[in-house]
């Protein structure tokens, strides 16, 4: 069964930030990155990023399983373009320089490899802040800074729930998968695909309806508690702001202007380094 | 005096452990195509199902929190123009939701047939039209692929809830009382 990512615990800057102030910068740095495709800006957006990842303490290796298979991906992502678009990169910039010729109507070129290399770094940008996201917020003071940054505390209490119950119902679906397996359901590749769908609905229909049950229990337990009869909530988790949240906050949103400002000067989203 | 709310309780709850269970289905009970990359996602069959019977606003949650939570544990960075994606799948299925009326326990040939309809005008407008086009925006990916991706994810996903969506309707069709299974003695 593959590993989940999830809060870690170490003292750091970064872990005295509240939750909130975390998830806006989240927020902001995500845009900074999407605005822009200029190599320049996405290299120190990363250079940024891993930078905030090695002050947060966190040991590398708790995370490098997801790394590496974000590198596959990228890779197949990467392939992928390139069977489907081998000359994206010179339609961009207007340019074709080949390197060297493959087979049929494929040849690389200059300009693709360097569209590929921005689309990578652009993905890849935005992981190490996402991650510390991730490892460096408890889930409980999560929904607290949803509410925070404007969501209604409803909505907010529904990802606070969520949160709550993934490992319950992940034990109750392996169970249930156990159960079944030991009675002679077959899930494995060896029986055709619309049999192991079939056969997948015997594990859901157990687990759907355990959950619906519980649906119907928590509310119960949260209408009898007078849940949502007042126009706010407090949060047992909720920190206040200090001055180093206002100061990240201040310095994403400038990230967010720095990208904004080299999209004009470039005219575009992209850096075209072939003029 | 207590005003209606837009979200009851009940959905609350409902997108909370919906969405849970979203999470849980995506990262455990996917089974692959053996096409890299695309899987039969047997989370969409449960959502499917969650948006019928809690409507709209739990659908379009569900999706959209199921899937960001799942990309998040998963790769650690969300992926939206797929999140949304799900989002609309939720979204656009739970507007059969009148026209099935499963709390009468009826799901033969005509609710069978309603449903999928609904399914797969759903699953067109999300990875057909949705998904690709939020790619080529955020992303700036070329068109052909993104197109030819929606359209296999589209493929398999219509296969997965036309099969398992129905399966799991039927059975929950069947624990509701049927209208008119009463009747008044002669």
């Amino acid at each position: 069964m593959s590993t989940m990512l999830g809060y870690i615990k170490a003292e750091s800057p970064i872990h005295h930030l509240t939750g909130a102030t975390k998830l806006i910068c989240l927020l902001l740095y995500s845009v900074a990155v999407m605005l822009t495709y200029d190599t320049r800006v996405l290299l120190g957006l990363l250079i940024f990023g891993l930078a905030c990842f090695k002050a947060s303490k966190i040991p590398f290796k708790d995370v490098a399983f997801v790394v590496y298979f974000i590198l596959a991906f990228l890779m197949l992502n990467n392939i992928a373009i390139f069977i489907f678009s081998p000359y994206e990169g010179c339609a961009i910039y207007g340019q074709k320089t080949v390197l060297f010729h493959l087979i049929g109507p494929y040849s690389v070129t200059l300009e693709q490899l360097f569209y590929m290399l921005n689309v990578t770094l652009k993905y890849f940008a935005v992981i190490p802040i996402a991650l510390l996201f991730i490892l460096a917020t408890h889930p409980s003071e999560f929904a607290a800074s949803l509410n925070r940054i404007g969501v209604s505390y409803r909505l907010s209490y529904s990802v606070a729930i969520a949160l709550r119950y993934i490992p319950d119902i992940q034990r109750d679906y392996q169970e249930i998968s156990f159960a079944q397996q030991a009675r002679g359901l077959d899930l494995s590749k060896n029986e055709k695909p619309l049999k192991r769908i079939k056969n997948m609905s015997s594990i859901l229909l157990p687990l759907v309806f355990t959950s619906l049950e519980r649906i119907e229990t928590i509310s119960r337990a949260m209408e009898l508690r007078s849940f949502g009869m007042e126009k706010k909530r407090t949060w047992y988790s909720a920190k206040s702001f200090k001055m180093q949240d206002y100061l990240a906050i201040g310095f994403m949103l400038l990230l967010v202007v720095l990208s904004l400002c080299v999209m004009k000067i470039n005219g575009g989203r992209f850096y075209n380094p072939f003029i | 005096m207590r005003k209606k709310q837009l979200l009851s309780i009940r959905t609350i709850v409902a997108i909370g452990i919906g969405s849970a269970v979203f999470l849980v289905l995506g990262r455990f009970a996917s089974l692959p195509t053996g096409i890299p990359n695309t899987e039969f996602q047997t989370a969409y069959a449960f959502l499917a199902l969650m948006a019928i019977l809690y409507g709209p606003v739990a659908g379009a949650s569900i999706g959209f929190i199921g899937h960001c939570l799942k990309d998040i544990t998963a790769y650690g960075s969300p992926w939206f123009s797929w999140i949304i994606a799900s989002s609309v799948v939720g979204l656009c299925i739970s507007f059969c939701r009148k026209p099935l009326h499963l709390e009468d326990g009826i799901f033969g040939i005509k609710q069978l047939i309603i449903f999928n309809i609904y399914q797969i005008i759903s699953n067109i407008i999300a990875w057909c039209i949705v998904a690709p086009t939020l790619d080529i925006w955020i992303y700036a990916e070329p068109a052909d692929k993104v197109y030819v991706q929606g359209a296999s994810s589209c493929i398999f996903n219509v296969i997965t809830v036309g099969v398992l969506g129905s399966i799991l309707l039927a059975n929950y069709a069947k624990t509701k009382i049927k209208t008119g299974s009463l009747k008044l003695e002669e």
